[in-house]
């Protein structure tokens, strides 16, 4: 694997959005520089999957990685922060190869349904991304769990500050 | 990297990490209350939910406005920024993750050069 070669992969202008669009949705999208199989299969593969789901800035590391990538079949992902351990878990909804992908979050009641789809033109891939709430008040609560994570590294960050200074 | 900016979360995420002041800002975006109606609802002394109020509205996500012997609050201009900003926190990990992404792929294209799949002729 030669893929450690930093530095050799040039930044491309296609940054991330994310929007609100309604009361009950959030669509992301980002277009990522390479064929749409690639793309689907880093998004398929846990192997590849667990390479690039939980970027290194989250200060998270994902304990286990578990898909079974057809529909009807369930994922689980394990992640621990510090001492906090936390579970997602789901079914998949529709595996198209190479054009689109959904999945259940069932972690929570009012959680929500996460369609991406690919779309490939001249060698680069758009991914947009929906996540269908089933209520207003469900988004607004995820809303409220991104506060709650901030708080999160917050006092993560004060305890090792106070970690630090008290070696 | 990503760096989470500590100057978007500043007050306003403070007063928002607290599962009481996040279950007001809610219900005063169905409805402006006074403090006794909101710690009714929220089963708390007047006392304690005034603390709350006064967590809120220094963040600037609320205001108060007192007629006669009642205090009503309200949202203030904060709470739109306050959704803009949580949205911006997603934005980031999604842009982190999607970084992320990018160098997989990468790899994935130089251990399987077959880019030239794509027959593209030029016929008329």
């Amino acid at each position: 694997m030669d893929a450690r070669r930093e530095g050799k992969v040039a930044p491309i202008e296609h940054g991330t959005t994310v929007e609100r669009t309604s009361e009950r949705e959030l669509v992301i999208t980002r277009t990522v520089n390479g064929p749409a199989r690639l793309v689907f299969e880093a998004w398929t593969k846990p192997e590849l999957f667990r390479q690039w789901w939980v970027p290194k800035s989250l200060g998270m590391s994902l304990l286990s990685c578990e898909m079974d990538v057809r529909v009807g079949g369930r994922y689980r992902l394990e992640f621990a922060q510090g001492d906090a351990r936390a579970a997602f878990f789901g079914t998949y909804k529709d595996v198209t190869p190479h054009s689109r992908l959904a999945w259940t979050n069932e972690e929570s009641d009012e959680g929500s349904v996460t369609t991406v789809t690919f779309a490939e033109k001249g060698g680069k891939t758009l991914l947009v991304m929906h996540e269908l709430y089933p209520s207003k008040e469900a988004l607004d609560a995820a809303g409220g769990a991104a506060d709650a994570m901030e708080e999160t590294f917050e006092q993560l960050d004060e305890l090792l500050g106070t970690l630090g200074a008290s070696v | 990297m990503v760096q989470y900016s500590r100057a978007n979360f500043d007050a306003s995420f403070a007063a928002l990490s607290d599962v009481t002041r996040r279950g007001v800002l809610e219900q005063l975006g169905r409805a402006d209350a006074s403090i006794t109606d909101l710690a009714g609802k929220f089963d708390m002394t007047l006392t304690g939910m005034k603390k709350h109020v006064g967590v809120l509205e220094r963040a600037g996500l609320v205001t108060t406005e007192k007629v006669g012997r009642v205090r009503t609050c309200k949202l203030g201009q904060r709470r739109l920024e306050a959704e803009a900003a949580w949205i911006e926190s997603y934005r980031q990990l999604w842009d982190a993750r999607f970084d992320e992404l990018d160098k997989v792929v990468e790899a994935l294209k130089r251990q399987k050069p077959k880019e030239k799949v794509n027959g593209r002729t030029k016929r008329r």
